[in-house]
């Protein structure tokens, strides 16, 4: 029998506060074997991190393991001695974080980040320290190692950041590497190299995997094994197809009916968001903790005591839910109704051609090269109609936050149009433009937490919008105002009085989307609405969007990097690449074959939590160039894995015109027809 | 890096000649002249007579002229006496040139000091050596005790340590000079016996540990509580960084924690503040050498301004500007050298 490499039971976790005790994670148990990768789910506050943080025994001051054991290779953790701590600690358990940037000491070289593990825990001198470390940096497959060993972490991207992190993780062979979400702060396809990576090593070393994440996609891709948790507690367990092919857990149900798995669109599918919120901590309800949240909740039966995990069909296979047997698993869910498609109307926005150049003074100190341009966005014409939703995607740099600038006059446009509603406004900054044209075109903001003003109460900052632009002729025609917008974000009127710090994030965001929404505009350019947002959140706030979009026939230019979401919202998609639109067309065309090889590296790298689908493989190679520096000929040729099907290094040379394929479909690519046409799908 | 150094250079000058000319503009003000006049003449000289010495001693020039001329870019022109048609000097203690030469700042000629009878360089010179040294001591005390009591206290945010090093950095900052130097003197000078209470020794005889112990701690104690909360709080904030926790999941010891990643991190934001207390010391220091009868460039400086000393208040100016621009470039640098954000692109 093999023992276990980690071994936890009934682990709970305490905060002590002056006050009360926090219960933070209650009656955990799981097992890693050898070679196994276990995925731990959740969304925020669900005390995934706390467990993790608890294995290593570095809980914050105020926190405490008041009962249950993790026994690590058969040792329990909590008998070591500091110094035995500090020898399993970076040896044989290493760690791998969700930001890569912070993790990584910004005044060390990389060098001595990499080796100083090696000195730690081995006898080894400096010559064999450093060979060894670029050994893993050749391994975490970063180019030019030697070069990087010099550098300091600010001068590598994200994605290297989190390569070397990964690499001093695994520098000393654990038997245990814990990644607390080490690719949320990424991109896409660089967030597919680094699940690669991840896999890859895991298989070579033989490294046991604690994957710590929100995106069901990503733990379906990497792991083995599953726990889902939900306020403090394990509600479901198993192996990964048993529990994402058999869900028997109404919380893990919610959450894949909110998510936009891939197929499912607006009209047709809508999503079903679990209703209520995460309780808090120490307002736990009696009994099942998702109680309160599930639609088969039965009181006297799961509010009566506390419940423990039972088997759920096969034996591995565990669920903390006590009916199991009563509740019908494949059951539609109820309440999704289709909706009927909105008939799209006239053009409202127009741009052609559109250019955004900055100037870059060169760096103040040290250097004084002369000025550089930046070619944030260059070449860029497409249209919007009212009640179209058109999304925007592209990696970080692609140009789209400043194209959506540009349209809301925080900057001004560096050459071509932009028209909306027959008037020009690429060259309109917002100070100059009038009150009407601001309301008409409003944003929705990425991080809702910072764009809110923290001393005054929600309700006064949403009567200030309206009072900047001139709607309702007294103030309590404004109050009125605003306490319908409340209703129309579906936000209990008493909130109006609440101080922003009061609010979820969730409901910080229908306060944004209540201020974009109160001058009504014709016009809404969101920015990553959903991206700080927990999944069962993300559903309520697109549904809202959907809703208030069909109601109000306003255009709404989405900008996002997840096309799942942008594949569930929108009716046309634009897909960007170092300031070039390369590819643009209908949802289906874009999702689709023929595609551009960079639209198709984007697709391959969705993590996609249905254990039915099936993806072909397309990992970008390098990094996105500097748009300081942009290559010669097709922008995306550094990168592209298909250049060798065209001729005559034709890629390199000359800018790829925009071809239009079909009606309303075109790619900016010099990939022969025979080629596109022998596309097959990346997803099936 | 030579290119930020040049322009930094320039940019240092154009301030200095701003600065300068504003106080040179502020101490020629016609009632200091009319005083200087009249402390040179007689008690009770009439306005010709005033007048009359004004003109002779070049301060009816145009002003420009004379600004120019101070700085060491304009020729200055003999004083002629009027009625023996010979060059004299403006005042009997100080030779001044017979025929026009460039005689200003830049050539090192900073005028005449009528306070102390003597030229301006002369006296500024020691000053400034005198209290140079006294900076250095009080810099030497100051600082790696504020460091380390700041780095102590903020290693263990909220320790027992942390709180009583905070408390005893609030009072002592909030004690100025005057008080912590009357209460130490009375403590260590009268009542104990064990320090001087004056410093006036120390200038002809060389400084000791008797006489020159409470002139140092006296601004070393308060700048100490200011520097030790600051580098609390700069490592504070570094102990809760991500970086941190890596290097503590990495294996590390907490001390090696601390000396490897904390250290450098955490005195990024002193060390300017650091480079900042020079210009505050040089003027702190005016209450501490009144205090003890020192010799520098605090007690020239009260003594020039109590006694219209229009020359030697013109260098005191130059000194503490060069002073102030001086250690800002340090601090610019040194942030530089320190962050390597900042410094490598």
């Amino acid at each position: 029998m093999v023992e276990p490499i980690l071994e936890i039971s009934n682990l709970s976790i305490s905060f002590f506060t002056r006050a009360v005790e926090i219960p933070a994670v209650m009656d955990f148990s799981c097992k890693i074997m050898p070679g196994e990768s276990m995925g731990l789910v959740g969304e925020s506050g669900c005390g995934k991190s706390t467990v993790a943080l608890a294995i290593l025994r570095d809980l914050a001051r105020i926190g405490r393991i008041t009962d249950g054991t993790i026994k690590f290779n058969g040792r329990d953790m909590a008998t070591l001695s500091d110094e035995e701590l500090m020898r399993v600690r970076g040896s044989e358990i290493a760690m791998v974080y969700q930001e890569p940037m912070a993790s990584l000491n910004p005044t060390m070289k990389i060098e001595q980040q990499l080796t100083e593990v090696l000195f730690i825990h081995e006898k080894v001198s400096k010559q064999e320290a450093y060979d060894r470390a670029l050994e893993m940096m050749k391994a975490v497959r970063l180019p030019d190692p030697e070069r990087m060993m010099r550098s300091y972490p600010h001068q590598l991207s994200g994605g290297q950041q989190q390569r070397i992190v990964i690499a001093m993780a695994l520098l000393a062979n654990p038997k245990l590497l814990i990644l607390d979400e080490p690719t949320t702060a990424l991109d896409v396809t660089v967030e597919a190299g680094i699940v690669e990576l991840v896999k890859d090593l895991g298989n070579r070393f033989g490294t046991s995997m604690l994957f710590i994440s929100h995106n069901l996609g990503l733990i379906l891709e990497t792991c083995d094994r599953v726990t889902v948790m939900y306020s403090g507690e394990a509600v479901e367990s198993g192996p990964i197809h048993e529990v994402f092919g058999a869900v028997r857990h109404p919380y893990t149900q919610g959450l894949f009916r909110s998510m936009p798995l891939l197929g499912k669109n607006r009209n047709s599918s809508p999503l079903v968001p679990i209703p209520g919120q995460l309780p808090l901590p120490h307002e736990r309800p009696q009994g099942c903790n998702f109680g309160p949240r599930c639609s088969y909740f039965t009181d006297g039966v799961c509010n009566r005591a506390d419940i423990a995990m039972l088997p759920a069909g096969t034996p591995s296979h565990q669920s903390r839910c006590l009916r199991i047997e009563a509740i019908d698993w494949d059951a539609a869910a109820k309440g999704g109704a289709a909706n009927v498609p909105t008939a799209i109307g006239e053009n409202l926005l127009d741009v052609h051609s559109l250019k955004k150049h900055y100037q870059v003074a060169a760096s103040e100190l040290f250097g004084g090269r002369e000025a550089r341009t930046v070619k944030a966005v260059e070449d860029v014409s497409f249209t919007a109609r009212e009640a179209e939703t058109v999304a925007i995607v592209g990696e970080s740099g692609c140009g789209k936050s400043t194209l959506a600038k540009v349209l809301l006059g925080l900057e001004t446009a560096t050459g071509g149009t932009a028209l909306f509603d027959a008037t020009e406004i690429q060259s309109d900054p917002i100070d100059k433009r009038s009150t009407k044209l601001i309301s008409s075109v409003q944003m929705i903001f990425q991080n809702p937490f910072d764009t809110l003003n923290p001393s005054y109460s929600v309700g006064s900052q949403i009567v200030r919008t309206l009072e900047r632009f001139g709607i309702g002729s007294s103030t309590e025609e404004r109050e009125s105002m605003m306490l319908e917008l409340l209703d129309l974000v579906k936000l209990p009127r008493a909130f109006a009085t609440r101080m922003p710090r009061q609010l979820s994030g969730g409901q910080k965001q229908r306060i944004g989307v209540a201020r974009a929404f109160a001058g009504r505009p014709r016009m809404i350019i969101a920015d990553e609405p959903m991206s700080a947002l927990d999944v069962s959140v993300q559903a309520a706030i697109t549904e809202l969007l959907t809703n208030l979009q069909r109601q109000s026939r306003t255009t709404m230019l989405l900008i996002s990097h997840d096309l799942s979401l942008v594949r569930y919202l929108s009716d046309r998609v634009i897909v960007m690449y170092l300031g070039h639109i390369v590819e643009q067309g209908t949802t289906d065309q874009i999702f689709q074959p023929p595609y551009h090889p960079y639209t198709e590296a984007l697709l391959a790298a969705i993590p996609l939590a249905d254990t039915t689908a099936k993806k072909r493989k397309v990992v970008l190679e390098g990094e996105i160039p500097s748009a300081m520096s942009p290559p010669p000929g097709c922008p995306f040729q550094t990168r592209c894995h298909l250049k060798a099907k065209v001729a005559g290094g034709l890629c390199e040379s000359v800018v790829p015109p925009m071809r239009v394929l079909t009606d309303g479909h075109a790619i900016k690519c010099h990939l022969p027809s025979e080629v596109l046409d022998a596309m097959t799908p990346v997803i099936s | 890096m030579l290119n930020f150094l040049t322009r930094r250079l320039g940019v240092m000058a154009l301030t200095m000649i701003c600065l300068t000319f504003v106080v040179f503009y502020l101490v020629n003000l016609e009632p200091n002249l009319r005083k200087l006049a009249i402390s040179q003449t007689e008690m009770h000289a009439s306005d010709e007579h005033i007048e009359s010495w004004l003109t002779k001693n070049g301060y009816r020039r145009p002003f420009l002229e004379r600004y120019a001329a101070w700085i060491g870019v304009w020729q200055k022109q003999p004083n002629i006496d009027p009625e023996s048609g010979k060059p004299v000097s403006r005042f009997s203690y100080c030779d001044e040139p017979a025929v026009p030469v460039f005689a200003g700042v830049i050539e090192g000629d900073f005028g005449c000091s009528t306070k102390f009878k003597t030229k301006v360089a002369d006296k500024m010179l020691p000053a400034l050596r005198a209290t140079g040294l006294l900076m250095f001591w009080v810099m030497a005390t100051m600082v790696p005790v504020a460091l380390f009591l700041g780095i102590l206290s903020g290693m263990r945010e909220g320790s027992k340590l942390d709180r009583v090093l905070s408390v005893l950095s609030i009072v002592t900052t909030s004690t100025p000079e005057y008080v912590s130097g009357v209460v130490l003197t009375i403590i260590f000078g009268t009542w104990l016996g064990w320090l001087n209470g004056s410093a006036a020794s120390a200038t002809g005889d060389g400084i000791t540990f008797y006489n020159f112990t409470l002139p140092v701690i006296t601004p070393a104690i308060y700048g100490m509580g200011y520097i030790a909360r600051m580098t609390r709080a700069s490592m504070a904030e570094v102990m809760t960084a991500q970086y941190i926790r890596t290097a503590r999941l990495k294996g590390l010891s907490f001390y090696a924690v601390i000396i490897k990643h904390a250290l450098r991190n955490a005195l990024i934001a002193p060390f300017t503040v650091i480079m900042l207390l020079f210009p505050w010391l040089l003027t702190g220091v005016v209450i501490v050498e009144v205090m003890f009868r020192y010799q520098g460039f605090g007690l020239a400086l009260v003594e020039a301004a109590g006694n219209n000393d229009i020359d030697l208040m013109l260098a005191c100016s130059l000194v503490s500007v060069v002073l102030v621009l001086a250690t800002q470039l340090i601090s610019d640098v040194g942030y530089a050298y320190l962050n390597p954000r900042i410094r490598v692109q």
